[in-house]
């Protein structure tokens, strides 16, 4: 897919890949083989029909392509865009075998565009089932849950903690990988399935379960995400100039601190940017810092480029731009000066040792290879784990040794009856469509659980 | 949304709104917080629940203009209506009989000491409270302590008004003379900070509610984040009211100013803008 130069898009927060042409985008969904026993179908989470929406975009049938993705998928242009479909749909295919794959997701944000630019077709409702079911967030997980409840009739309301809604996408994955406008399109597109949003409603502290099974919701769907920072708990982590990821792209992409002054949230950005981690939301971060202005922008990652758990296409575009990926090194302490701010990171050089759980081999320190890195500001991405704020108001769910709910990964159940959850909060920081798979999952399970209370089986 | 039903100026840039936000009344407790934002382009602005009324469904907030925020909050009318406002968040005080408390409340900081000495009052503690400001105009909501304390005392830092100089002052004496069980204190960071070295050596257990620069203040951007007792802690979900002997108060201090260049500017750019707006409409 064409993209626009770094050297251009450093310089602003727009979109950085420019989407297909209508010529190139016919000619890539010619290429399907149209296998008997499609794998692609296998590797999506939301179990789109892929080569029957492919068939339909190799024949210029675009607007029945967007409803045979929609049939399955609420939010494809988001999907279009933020899926690691290299590990999805697109590494199942055949043709990827002995060159490469069909770029399933180029066409399903192609497809989504078109739509968008048309003008989105509100799809016909089914009948009111008039049973109220409340969802709690407006991620991924939440709104797939909501989107599909919707369809099958129910009325649902999800309830927000934030004043705009959905979740990470909006407050956490920048606009110029995925622009805001976007994101508010498919919520609206949502809501436009019966689905009402309540914004600025903390669950757990506004109301609780009870208060919400009181004004009459018989089920509950949890997908509140993982989205309590991770600090390194090493000296000086408290001195200013030191962001946690979370803070640093909430800052930037929910309350646009890049529009300040315009708009009143301000973000500090040094000369020379540290950003601790190697995944997704670390890319995110480097690349966010240097289109607020930082001269150099350096990823500090333990491990090597290989175990880096980012998308291989972000790792690249963030090079491109500038970032400069400093690996085998960890952080052992922040030095700062007599006024509290940052002025270095103090780190010490790793090897790689034996594998450990997660498979990838453990990096171990090198001793005495301690050396200074001077730098204004820090951001820490090393991963979120889950809120306590919610799940402490709901006494007795069932909760895993990192705090996490414990789900059935098939219907999402928890322990507690016509209570759901799904995405981040079961799994730990995970995808987009990942989460949207299990918001799907949960929505048939609360429509059994609906309609037969008495056969649905009890979890745990 | 929710709307403002009544505004009262208690002293210069000291400002009282009566917010109509039934979800939030019908939770509140003494020692929570509410989030507000303006405009569409606003801040998330924190500030503690100064009383609250779960029948009427409204929320009384207090603040004191500082910033372009705060004075944008202040331009706000009865019957104007606030964008956003979140809440309650936070940690309640706990609510029992400690027996004897002081309660020490500084400048705007008095506001959300009111609720906390109410609170404690019903539970039958004896309330000694201790309100102070920089001058006798600033001061407020003196009647309102007196009404839940046993003893109130009152100070100006230039003697205006009751005694002169700080609250501190005040505080040590009761401490050298009576038995107190607990402390809480309510004001300027280096406030709460004095409080809390005074009481160490009569080992009185000292409560302060702490208000660091704060986002999404439901625990998602670590932005609010203290060191107590060596530990790190959010104050929007693990406090706002932390024990005051165990607080990194100098590394308080020092995150607050983090956007003070960022805030004067925003201020100055606001300022003219409002100034020309006011010529245009002369003209």
């Amino acid at each position: 897919m064409p993209q626009r130069p770094p050297e251009e898009r450093i310089r602003d927060f727009y979109e950085v890949p420019l989407g297909l042409s209508e010529w190139a985008a016919v000619e890539e969904a010619k290429r399907c083989l149209k296998c008997k026993t499609p794998q692609c179908v296998k590797g999506c989470p939301v179990e789109i029909d892929i080569p029957g929406f492919i068939e339909l975009l190799a024949q210029g049938n675009f607007d029945e392509a967007i409803v045979k993705i929609k049939e399955k998928n609420n939010l494809p242009a988001i999907c279009g865009r933020v899926c690691p479909q290299e590990d999805q749909c697109e590494v199942q295919c055949v043709l990827g075998k002995k060159g490469q794959p069909i770029a399933i997701g180029y066409l399903e944000r192609f497809l989504a565009d078109y739509e968008r630019e048309k003008g989105v077709r509100s799809p016909s409702l089914p009948h009111s089932r008039n049973r109220k079911v409340a969802v709690i967030g407006s991620g991924p997980a939440g709104l797939t849950c909501a989107g599909d409840l919707a369809k099958m009739g129910y009325r649902v309301t999800i309830f927000e903690a934030l004043h705009a809604p959905g979740g990470v996408l909006i407050y956490g994955i920048p606009e110029f990988r995925l622009p805001k406008a976007i994101v508010a399109q498919e919520v609206h597109y949502v809501q436009s399935l019966g689905v009402e949003i309540q914004l600025s409603r903390v669950i757990g502290k506004t109301y609780t379960l009870d208060d919400l099974r009181d004004a009459g919701y018989e089920a509950f769907f949890i997908g509140t995400g993982a989205g309590l920072p991770y600090f390194l708990e090493i000296p000086g982590e408290n001195l200013n100039g030191v962001y946690s990821a979370n803070e640093f792209l909430t800052r930037s992409n929910l309350m646009k601190a890049y529009l300040f002054p315009k708009f009143d949230t301000p973000v500090k950005i040094g000369r020379r940017v540290a950003v601790i981690g190697g995944g997704n939301v670390a890319m995110d971060s480097a690349r966010t810092a240097l289109r607020l202005g930082a001269e150099e922008v350096c990823l500090v990652y333990r491990r090597t480029k290989k175990e880096m758990p980012a998308r291989v296409e972000e790792v690249e575009r963030a090079e491109e731009e500038g970032v400069n990926c400093i690996i085998l090194t960890n952080p052992v302490r922040f030095v700062g000066n007599e006024n509290g701010w940052v002025t270095g990171i103090e780190c010490i050089q790793m090897e790689l040792g034996e594998p450990d759980e997660s498979g990838r081999r453990r990096p171990v320190p090198v001793p005495g290879s301690e050396f200074v890195i001077p730098i204004d500001t820090v951001v820490v991405a090393i991963g979120q784990g889950p809120n306590p704020l919610f799940l402490e108001s709901v006494p007795g769910l069932n909760l895993n040794r990192k705090g996490y709910i414990v789900a059935d990964p098939e219907t999402g159940a928890t322990n507690l009856r016509g209570v759901f959850a799904g995405g981040d909060i079961v799994t730990g920081a995970a995808t987009v469509i990942s989460a949207m798979g299990a918001g799907k999952k949960a929505a048939r399970a609360i429509e059994r659980f609906l309609e037969a209370p008495d056969s649905f089986p009890q979890w745990r | 949304m929710a709307k403002i039903i009544r505004k009262e100026t208690l002293a210069p840039q000291i400002k009282l709104m009566v917010v109509d936000a039934p979800w939030v009344a019908r939770k509140a407790k003494a020692g929570q917080f509410v989030v507000l934002r303006i405009t569409e382009e606003g801040e998330r602005i924190p500030l503690t629940i100064a009383d609250f009324d779960p029948k009427a469904g409204t929320v009384i907030i207090i603040f004191q203009e500082v910033g372009k925020s705060t004075m944008l909050l202040g331009t706000l009318e009865e019957g104007d209506e606030i964008l956003d406002f979140v809440g309650p968040l936070g940690r309640e005080i706990e609510e029992k009989n400690f027996g004897h408390v002081v309660c020490v409340g500084g400048g705007v900081g008095i506001a959300p000491t009111y609720p906390k000495a109410k609170a404690l009052k019903e539970k039958g503690n004896r309330i000694t409270s201790i309100i102070g400001a920089r001058t006798k105009t600033m001061l407020f909501w003196e009647e309102k302590m007196r009404e839940v304390s046993d003893e109130l005392f009152v100070t100006t830092d230039d003697g205006t008004y009751g005694e002169k100089g700080f609250v501190t002052q005040v505080l040590e004496r009761i401490l050298k003379n009576e038995k107190v069980d607990l402390v809480i204190a309510v004001g300027p960071v280096i406030m709460m900070k004095m409080v809390s070295v005074i009481t160490k050596p009569h080992d009185v257990p000292t409560l302060v509610s702490l208000n660091p620069i704060m986002v999404d203040g439901t625990g998602m951007c670590g932005c609010c984040r203290v060191t107590v007792g060596g530990k790190c802690k959010f104050t929007c979900v693990d406090g706002p009211v932390f024990d005051g002997h165990k607080v990194n108060f100098d590394e308080l201090l020092a995150r607050q100013r983090i956007y003070l260049e960022e805030e004067q500017r925003a201020l100055e750019l606001w300022t003219v803008e409002k100034a020309k707006e006011e010529a245009s409409r002369v003209v």
